[in-house]
């Protein structure tokens, strides 16, 4: 997608071309800190032309993902993968991509890793403000709009985050998508990052919202390996959470080489009939 | 050595032919930084080498900021940008022993690292750091950075131009990521991770053209930090 911004920045930060006005060069974060923007005609257009081809070296993308999180009877499961790499290079193998907002509300991280972890580290700092000022926790609804408007301000300028907010509030459990766009959903069922589409495939055959706790566990866990094995991209542990009406438990973490050999073991006792070759 | 490459025209001018200057703020100097955690021990090694291209200039720069006797940070990447970042890291962490009157932990400086880079998130500090240091407990971690802040904590980490050769053998002598179930993982003593450390400086060396010259060796112990200097390959 590509929109042109020349128009946008040049009255957001008083630039046009190179005879720039002196225009704030800091968005202002909190009280003291600031986010630093650089003072270039297209500052939107700096890090892809600084370094051409090589971005994925400098800027340690988290693209490969598969993260999927869903609302069922007893709250809400999320599952992810574990492996962030820096184009064909695995840059690790144990990221944790299930962020702890606070211990009523989860994130989950696809895209920059950084920015993931950056922005939902201050949406807790946000979280926390709105708890000492309301005498009250922040809705789901609420805590996800707050990490809207924080990376809405920064839109077009190469922000990379799709993430799943997720929490238990006075209204239960509530699950929203939120992205660099500055897209925010309300659902049931979602999946991101490039082994998504893999994870919601398998997620789709086994969704019911009578699950119980155990089977929706294993419904996540058995989704997010399957999209390890067909993207080359998702890989690693196999990290679960289950968000209950008094907060979320870390439910397991498993290396999805081993679940790999584990399952295979129980797809071959259960196959009755040989597989038929012509 | 500056490039301020080829003019070019900058769309959305008036007639679309306005020319405007560009140049790239970023060089690339090399470097490798690695780092071993044991139970009471860490240990942060870099090579000296400072890269232009294909070039030299010198053989003998530091990569290794001291920030107090339990952390040490290690960068690797632009040494401009290396010298910036060490100097606001520095101010920084004098600044947080005047006001909370206490020395920063590991744990502070490892938040506090990821959060000075990310405020440059869209001008970038070229680096890739490590930081590593003992925890409250005595126990040796080191937390590896992506230059924008991204960071994980693990007990080795190396970053650099050298990690594509180095990391894979770390994982496999160190963090053992061939044994399924960890079985006969060994607890490397300080001798033993300094000795490893050597060998795979020595073996980057051989195969990465911006490593080279003399391996610094940081030794952290609850006795405070010791240098240890190896002398790597001067070709």
């Amino acid at each position: 997608m590509n929109i042109d911004l020349s128009e946008a920045l040049d009255t957001k930060y008083g630039r046009s071309g190179l005879s720039c006005e002196v225009g704030p060069d800091a968005v202002e974060l909190g009280e003291e800190h600031v986010l630093t923007i650089p003072n270039v005609p297209r500052p939107d257009k700096f890090l892809s032309d600084s370094f051409k081809g090589q971005e994925a070296e400098v800027l340690k993308f988290a693209h490969g993902t598969t993260t999927l999180a869903f609302v069922f009877k007893h709250g809400i499961i999320a599952a992810v993968d574990s492996r962030a790499s820096m184009g064909v290079y695995i840059g690790s193998g144990t990221v944790k991509k299930i962020i702890e907002i606070n211990p009523f509300l989860l994130g989950t991280m696809a895209g920059g890793a950084a920015d993931c972890s950056f922005w939902e580290r201050d949406l807790g700092r946000q979280c926390r403000l709105f708890e000492l000022r309301n005498k009250e926790r922040i809705s789901v609804a609420a805590a996800s709009k707050l990490l809207v408007n924080s990376v809405s301000r920064f839109r077009g300028m190469g922000l990379s985050m799709g993430t799943m907010i997720m929490g238990w509030d006075k209204t239960g459990p509530a699950l929203f998508y939120v992205d660099n766009d500055g897209t925010r959903l309300k659902g049931n069922l979602f999946s991101v990052g490039s082994g998504s589409t893999f994870a919601m495939g398998v997620l789709d055959i086994g969704y019911k919202y009578d699950l119980s706790v155990e089977e929706a566990c294993e419904l996540g866990r058995r989704s997010i390996y399957h999209a390890t094995h067909r993207d080359g991209a998702s890989g690693g542990i196999i990290n679960i959470y289950h968000v209950g009406e008094d907060g979320w438990t870390k439910i397991s973490s498993e290396d999805s080489a081993q679940k790999h050999y584990q399952y295979k073991a129980e797809s071959t006792e259960q196959a009755s009939a040989p597989m038929v070759t012509s | 050595m500056m490039d301020f490459g080829t003019p070019v025209l900058e769309p959305g001018s008036a007639n679309g032919t306005k020319q405007v200057p560009q140049f790239n703020p970023y060089q690339d100097n090399g470097g490798t930084v690695a780092s071993i955690a044991g139970d009471d021990y860490v240990i942060v090694a870099a090579d000296t080498r400072f890269t232009l291209g294909y070039s030299i200039p010198t053989r003998k720069i530091s990569r290794v900021l001291k920030i107090n006797d339990k952390v040490m940070l290690g960068t690797a990447g632009m040494q401009a940008d290396t010298c910036a970042l060490h100097k606001v890291i520095s101010t920084r962490m004098r600044m947080y022993e005047h006001d909370n009157n206490k020395r920063m932990t590991f744990n502070a400086v490892s938040q506090m690292l990821s959060t000075v880079l990310y405020y440059k998130r869209f001008f970038p500090y070229y680096t890739f750091n490590i930081v590593a240091g003992l925890d409250d407990k005595g126990e040796g971690w080191v937390c590896g950075y992506d230059a924008i802040g991204s960071f994980e904590q693990r007990k080795i980490v190396c970053n650099g131009a050298g990690t594509k050769l180095m990391q894979p053998v770390f994982d496999n002598q160190v963090d053992w990521a061939q044994s399924w179930d960890g079985a006969g993982k060994p607890n490397l003593s300080l001798e033993q991770a300094t000795d490893l450390m050597k060998d795979a400086f020595t073996s980057a060396a051989e195969r990465e053209i911006t490593v080279g010259d003399t391996l610094q060796i940081y030794k952290i112990t609850k006795d405070g930090i010791q240098l240890e200097e190896f002398e790597l390959k001067k070709d």
